[in-house]
């Protein structure tokens, strides 16, 4: 079964589910209510034989309306499919369901999911931050928090400053036409 | 005021067992030709450092090859590598843990000022926790470089007025 027609038969066991299927370059990937993501989730684990979770991302759309994407990355080791699973979360409700219970790796995966990103996962044994310490502030990886980073102190844990940034940020030009206008450069910004 | 190592009582009978020096000048010799280093390393400037205390550099040629990974044997603390906020409190303590007379090095550009990481994790220089003897540019450095800013950080030890740091105390001591 290809992952195309594993999408096909997901839509047939859970109609209504999902949301749509996009294929892009031989890859599959299906997008999800955040409702039935453990179900299927489920489903892929113990009947399609997704037996490995290669990675679990998010994204920040900022300015769109549901703002984060999470971004799962299922392989099965004996059918060789790839499929990815995005669901929406919303800011106002920030939170979807775990799928640690499902596959291990999804613990820490999460777990660093809600320390960049601050999106919190229901019935994850372990949530606490995995790069930052506890009682950190902020959440990194959002598209509003500033690349230099802001003042936080936790007296005798850890402390923060700010990056000076003059010149900067050194941003590559995406959609550039060679490899020398791509470069990493000053944009200029304070 | 020479500190150098002046010979004496030339033409005596105990001519070549005694040597006239000033204390600094004693002291400073004995400090600076063992220097035990503290290596804190922390990113890829540890492989550089340790490439510098293996045969083909070899450190010991400069008396520093003891590395000590406690902090209290140690007389100079060499922070090779980049400095996340995470650490740099762990960095401190190790720092404060270090008996005095203590130097330090800042090896390559993340310890020197953050070097590329322009970042929220990354302290934008170890010289904002603790004081710098000696800066290495490099990213990271040769171990030339190393031995270069060892032999800086010697020269430097050479120059420093040793007895009159001591504790006050001590020197009333030692001075009656």
């Amino acid at each position: 079964m290809t992952a195309a027609e594993t999408a096909a038969a997901l839509q047939e066991k859970f109609p209504g589910a999902i949301l749509s299927v996009t294929d892009f370059r031989g890859e599959t990937s299906i997008t999800l209510t955040p409702a039935s993501l453990v179900p299927v989730m489920t489903y892929c684990q113990g009947e399609l034989a997704f037996d490995l979770l290669l990675d679990i991302s998010s994204l920040d759309n900022l300015g769109e309306d549901p703002r984060y994407m999470m971004v799962y990355e299922l392989y099965s080791l004996s059918t060789k499919v790839h499929l990815r699973v995005k669901t929406a979360v919303s800011e106002d409700d920030l939170q979807v369901a775990t799928v640690s219970h499902l596959w291990p790796t999804a613990d820490w995966h999460e777990r660093e999911v809600y320390d960049m990103m601050g999106i919190k996962f229901t019935g994850h044994p372990d949530l606490r931050r995995i790069l930052m310490w506890d009682g950190y502030p902020f959440h990194p990886l959002r598209k509003d928090f500033p690349l230099g980073g802001l003042p936080s102190d936790m007296p005798d844990v850890a402390f923060t400053g700010t990056a000076p940034l003059e010149g900067g940020p050194f941003v590559t030009s995406s959609g550039a036409m060679d490899r020398v206008s791509a470069e990493p450069r000053a944009k200029g910004e304070k | 005021m020479s500190t150098e190592l002046t010979h004496a009582a030339y033409d005596s009978k105990i001519e070549g067992n005694i040597i006239f020096t000033q204390l600094d000048a004693a002291m400073n010799w004995m400090r600076k030709n063992s220097l035990w280093p503290m290596p804190m390393g922390l990113a890829c400037c540890a492989i550089e450092l340790m490439a510098t205390a293996s045969s083909r550099f070899d450190i010991a040629r400069f008396g520093a090859e003891v590395m000590r990974f406690s902090p209290r044997q140690a007389d100079v603390m060499i922070v090779a590598g980049t400095v996340t906020y995470k650490m740099a409190l762990a960095v401190k303590r190790v720092w404060d843990q270090m008996p005095e007379p203590k130097w330090c090095i800042a090896m390559g550009a993340c310890a020197s000022s953050g070097g590329m990481y322009r970042s929220y994790a990354v302290l934008q220089g170890i010289d904002r926790l603790i004081p710098v003897d000696v800066y290495i540019s490099g990213c990271p450095p040769r171990p030339e470089a190393l031995i270069e800013g060892f032999m800086r950080l010697q020269r430097k030890i050479q120059g420093e007025q040793s007895f009159l740091a001591q504790k006050k105390e001590l020197v009333d001591a030692i001075s009656g």
